[in-house]
């Protein structure tokens, strides 16, 4: 019998440090069976529970995309005892990963669709997938219009910056990167709140749209009235839960939200499916 | 079905036949109250007893069991790797589990063998233990498994059901399992008219069962309505609990756990060890965020779960067997079928319940 609580092994290729602070860093993984890579096949917005022998397990976001091969990639924010050790590890350094777990964005509902991505602070991982994904020369031309909000209190605290940079550039792809505040005179983005930037630069919300809503509870508080105020429905206003998990695969008992476990039926959700849960997450 | 008449003087020969081809589990007294134990060579289940003080829970699924094996030895080739401990699944027999215990099992199957993962410590047990249950002719007064899916004659998930009659049992094989081990046991003389003593003396029994629950508008209750009874239902509630956790730890259809590694020296395990979501760590975020960070938040949790999510997500009734120990073991006298019977007469329009006990 297959046991889904057993980890893949895996090698720590890479470790980029994200953010000025150093409290989030991205661990790009090798799968020590190449088989094992193949099992792994996930799509944009699923998670995964890292393991460390003798620590425990976390879940964490896929912050690589599908179509990247070869390897797995995650961004990780240091604050429990799992991700403190992680913190400290070195590249070569061997360790577990378990899943993909959880249900994706839904990715077939947002074919022909236009997509705003709305992210804050280092709850941008899933939606770094979901844009390699999208930006993919096999898929782009799946997607209308595509935005990106994306804000940070401060530049040295964005994640993935070359990458921004680089989407910045692009005419298939619309960046309004933000950030609270800044010294910098050069600063060329920007300045303000998510909800604010949301409220100018998001397109108005019709049949045709959709919004993937991703960040700390506060940005996520103010932006909804400026959605509803631009006419998106409930049911196009997609979001990510996080909640404590042990087991990731719908077993433990620790995640319900309602009937719903965020691991397993979750982690992603409409706001209209959010609006009949009980709000403990 | 086949119903065999096993002379109780007959028993322990039969049970004795078994111990070679068997590990046997049965009901023990131990000071004030029995409990499910091994069986040593020759030790035999008290087949008078009424039920255990805790479930049966344990038998397929330890309170604490190593899911994974390590070693944190850098030299090791295996340094970090986990792998699982190899475990003797000798086929197990329990005899004389109570039928609301053994339709537990049922219940807690929807949870760990579903279509997309299976929990294979918990099924590897389960497929390899046979039920020879016990049917109850004495039911306590916080008995109430005829209310809730489970009953004092339920064959639903036994592979036999022993009928006390006097000198004798009535033994009803209910699956190919069954039959098996009673040929192993050598219980073969077939009773005669039993169906119908056994269907007299379960109508017997089931009429003694006073205290019931009324479950019928659970499902077409609105989820989100229930949950916001606050008043009515979870204040008053939540009032006495000390979040002990003892109603989980009791109950045979909760099946909550916990993951922790634990080392000593160079050898680590990962273990599992039931959970409770009576305890605030059970939600508790690593950012120190506490989703059910009150006492109330975790009263409704535990009944909203048994008694309103699990109705809805599988269809199959609430999850509860009426067993009554969570009722008997309170320190504060909560008591679901109070609770179960107010969230069923719950009126969202006037806020109210029209059953109150």
């Amino acid at each position: 019998m297959h046991n889904p609580y057993l980890p893949y092994p895996v090698r720590i290729d890479d470790i980029t440090v994200e953010t000025e602070d150093k409290s989030l860093k991205t661990f790009t993984f090798v799968f020590l069976h190449p088989e094992d890579e193949e099992k792994f096949a996930y799509r944009a917005g699923q998670f995964a529970e890292l393991s460390i022998a003798g620590l425990g397990e976390i879940p964490i976001g896929i912050a690589s995309s599908p179509t990247e091969k070869g390897f797995v990639k995650f961004t990780v924010f240091k604050t429990g005892k799992v991700t403190s050790y992680l913190h400290a590890m070195k590249e070569g350094d061997v360790m577990g990963v378990r899943g993909p777990m959880g249900n994706s964005y839904p990715w077939e509902l947002l074919e022909g669709k236009n997509v705003v991505i709305i992210g804050g602070g280092f709850a941008f991982t899933t939606l770094r997938s979901s844009i390699v994904h999208m930006l993919h020369p096999d898929n782009r031309s799946k997607f209308k219009d595509i935005h990106v909000i994306y804000g940070a209190r401060s530049p040295g605290m964005l994640l993935y910056k070359e990458e921004l940079m680089a989407w910045a550039d692009r005419d298939d792809i619309h960046m309004h990167i933000t950030v609270d505040g800044t010294d910098d005179p050069d600063w060329k983005y920007h300045k303000g709140f998510v909800p604010a930037i949301t409220e100018q630069e998001a397109p108005p919300g019709n049949a045709d749209t959709y919004a993937i809503v991703c960040g700390p509870p506060v940005m996520i508080k103010f932006t909804q009235p400026v959605l509803d105020k631009l006419g998106y429905g409930h049911d196009q206003i997609i979001m990510s839960l996080e909640n404590r998990m042990k087991c990731g695969i719908g077993i433990c008992g620790h995640c319900n939200i309602g009937k719903e476990l965020v691991c397993k039926d979750g982690p992603v959700f409409t706001l209209e499916q959010l609006n009949k849960t009980p709000k403990e997450y | 079905m086949k119903v065999i008449q096993i002379d109780k003087s007959e028993l322990d020969a039969g049970l004795e036949k078994l111990e070679s081809e068997f590990r046997l589990i049965g009901p023990v007294k131990e000071k004030d109250y029995h409990l499910f134990t091994t069986l040593t060579p020759g030790q035999k289940p008290d087949l008078e007893y009424i039920n255990t003080r805790l479930s049966a829970r344990s038998i397929l699924y330890p309170q604490s069991e190593v899911m994974f094996e390590f070693s944190l030895d850098k030299n090791d080739e295996n340094y970090a790797v986990l792998k699982e401990p190899q475990k003797d699944r000798q086929p197990t027999a329990v005899i004389g589990i109570r039928p609301c215990d053994a339709d537990a099992y049922e219940v807690v199957r929807r949870n760990f063998d579903t279509p997309e993962y299976k929990d294979p410590y918990w099924l590897k047990n389960y497929e390899s233990t046979t039920l020879v249950g016990l049917a109850c002719s004495k039911p306590c007064p916080t008995c109430f498994c005829t209310s809730a899916v489970s009953g004092p004659f339920s064959e639903k998930n036994v592979d036999i059901l022993l009928v006390d009659n006097g000198d004798h049992y009535l033994a009803r094989l209910v699956t190919e399992k069954g039959e098996k081990l009673a040929e192993s046991a050598g219980w073969n003389r077939p009773a005669e008219n039993a169906d119908e003593t056994i269907e007299k003396m379960k109508l017997d029994a089931e009429s003694k069962i006073k205290s019931e629950v009324a479950t019928d508008n659970l499902a077409s209750q609105a989820l989100i309505d229930l949950y916001e009874a606050e008043a009515a239902i979870w204040e008053p509630e939540a009032f006495a609990c000390i979040n002990c956790g003892t109603c989980t730890h009791a109950c045979p259809t909760c099946w909550c756990f916990d993951v922790q590694d634990e080392t000593y020296g160079k050898a680590g395990f990962r273990m599992r060890n039931w959970d409770s979501c009576m305890y605030p760590l059970f939600t508790v975020h690593a950012s120190g965020h506490n989703p059910r960070g009150t006492k109330i938040a975790r009263i409704r949790q535990r009944f909203m779960h048994k008694l309103k999510y699990y109705v809805d997500k599988y269809e199959k009734g609430i999850q509860c067997t009426g067993c009554g120990r969570c009722v008997r073991l309170c320190p504060v006298n909560i008591d679901i079928r109070r609770i179960c019977n107010k969230m069923n007469s719950y009126d969202p329009e006037t806020c109210s319940c029209a059953v109150t006990s």
